[in-house]
């Protein structure tokens, strides 16, 4: 244990208590930056994905698009969205976003998660799945406001991006990062990534006349570790689905901040009334059964 | 009731099993994430094989090249030393892994005759021959001494050549030596597609 490759742990779902060794050392937070502006569609991150992290061969669907499919799946993490957008003198723009996990600083996945070490988020920002402690109900699909969790009918385990946490863990860049040929992906620390995005906002607004351009980086969520520009950052929808605010259920931080607490307290007490009972009262002795009537002695 | 040594044992016992089933874990937290699969893997560099542009790429193999370990390609990507590509790689280029480790990889010659509808396997000796006889008929067929207007040229316009992109610089010299000696007019190389 105590692998000092292992990444810092910061948050663990479903853990009771505070997570050990948090905070003690320093650590910089990394961050994907996606410039959706210079991104030409060419899925050289969509087979990097797929080849480092040993998939199998997914069948692709043609939907009148040149998207390889409709959503991600299981074994299909990175999937680049084209979107036809009507502007509005009529021309058409051709938006292309890299759909992944967005890896949220207040993950609504670890939220929901009842499993103890399925999902952690480390120091560094990366919100990871460990399979070996998944059970497989699937609440953090329901979880994520950003619908990215796939759900394995086979293994019964939930699989989505892990921002190469073994790479990075090792002092590499992710697979996606390497590959793209334009560099409208690139890696680096949160900050970095922030002042490099908002740069590229300014000039495209200054220079390219581009009024509405803008950083992703939704608050709602605590920020994400992979930020995109947008073109038109105050309509993100149009991007294939992104959510403006997304916003973890309710339900599961009503759960996992109130429910849960006050219940775990409740079955602590149980316990211990059982305990003291047994202490106080011993085992429970059964008596021998009066014999029934018309039944005969002996 | 008398409070023995015996009932103090089994509380205890009971209540801690009931602590560590509520999760005070004094393990300490760090996650593991998986290992790194190309850590110890041999680097081999090498030059994408599919366009002009001639990315260079990095080839990772299983074992440290010791003698009795056989090499196996687990990982392709590209060199971040390579000047023109800097590590970065297209789709294709991306997927190499699959071009190298694929059971519909071609392995030996196989030729479609004409008018036939399937691929029959031959072998390198058969395919050598019969490329050979190929060449020498289609040249004795199609080779002109002189142009229509009588002047010398000696050129063989019934046989194209087209080089690959990996094709190397001495390769593409002795293609074009070899061309030029059978008067091939039409040389070309994918380097300009």
């Amino acid at each position: 244990m105590a692998d000092r490759k292992a990444l810092q742990v910061e948050m663990i779902s479903a853990h009771p208590g505070p997570v050990p060794g948090h905070g003690v050392q320093r650590n910089l937070e990394v961050c994907k930056l996606v410039d959706t502006t210079t991104c030409i569609g060419c899925k050289a991150c969509e087979v990097a994905c797929v080849e480092w992290n040993d998939m199998p061969f997914s069948p692709t669907t043609f939907d009148n698009t040149y998207q390889t499919m409709p959503e991600t799946r299981w074994n299909f993490w990175n999937l680049i969205k084209f979107n036809e957008h009507q502007k509005e003198d009529g021309t058409i723009q051709w938006l292309m976003r890299k759909d992944q996990c967005m890896h949220c600083a207040d993950p609504g996945c670890l939220a929901a998660c009842p499993a103890d070490g399925a999902i952690v988020k480390y120091a560094n920002g990366i919100v990871d799945f460990n399979q070996e402690n998944c059970i497989g109900c699937e609440f953090c699909i329901s979880g994520c406001p950003f619908n990215i969790p796939r759900f394995n009918p086979e293994t019964k385990r939930v699989y989505k991006c892990t921002l190469c946490s073994d790479r990075v863990g090792e002092g590499l860049e992710p697979a996606c990062i390497k590959a793209c040929p334009t560099g409208c992906l690139k890696f680096g620390t949160k900050d970095d990534m922030k002042f490099i995005a908002e740069e590229r906002a300014k000039q495209l607004r200054e220079n390219f006349g581009i009024e509405k351009a803008g950083v992703y980086d939704p608050q709602s969520v605590g920020g994400t570790h992979v930020i995109y520009v947008l073109h038109d950052a105050t309509d993100p929808e149009r991007y294939g689905g992104l959510p403006k605010n997304p916003e973890i259920p309710w339900s599961y931080t009503v759960w996992k901040w109130l429910f849960k607490p006050v219940l775990g307290t409740f079955a602590l007490f149980g316990l211990l009334g059982v305990c003291l009972h047994y202490v106080t009262a011993g085992p429970r002795r059964t008596q021998p059964e009066p014999p029934r009537k018309g039944e005969r002695n002996g | 009731m008398e409070f023995s040594r015996r009932t103090f044992i089994k509380g205890t016992v009971l209540g801690g099993a009931g602590f560590s089933a509520l999760g005070f874990d004094l393990t300490p937290l760090h996650a593991q994430t998986q290992a790194l699969k190309i850590s110890r893997a041999s680097e081999t560099r090498s030059t994408c094989p599919y366009c002009a542009v001639s990315c260079g790429v990095i080839i990772y193999t299983l074992g440290d090249k010791a003698k009795n370990a056989i090499p196996q390609v687990v990982h392709v990507e590209g060199d971040p030393d390579h000047p023109i590509n800097r590590g970065t790689l297209c789709p294709k280029g991306s997927s190499l892994e699959q071009d190298i480790l694929n059971d519909r990889r071609l392995l030996k010659p196989q030729v479609r005759r004409p008018g036939s509808d399937h691929w029959e396997d031959i072998s390198w000796d058969q395919a050598y021959t019969e490329i050979a006889q190929r060449v020498k008929k289609t040249r004795d067929e199609t080779f002109l001494e002189t142009d229509t207007q009588g002047r010398t040229v000696n050129r063989c316009e019934g046989i194209a050549w087209t080089g690959g992109c990996t094709d190397t610089n001495e390769f593409n010299y002795l293609a074009v030596k070899s061309m030029r000696s059978l008067g091939v007019c039409y040389l070309e190389n994918q380097a300009r597609v």
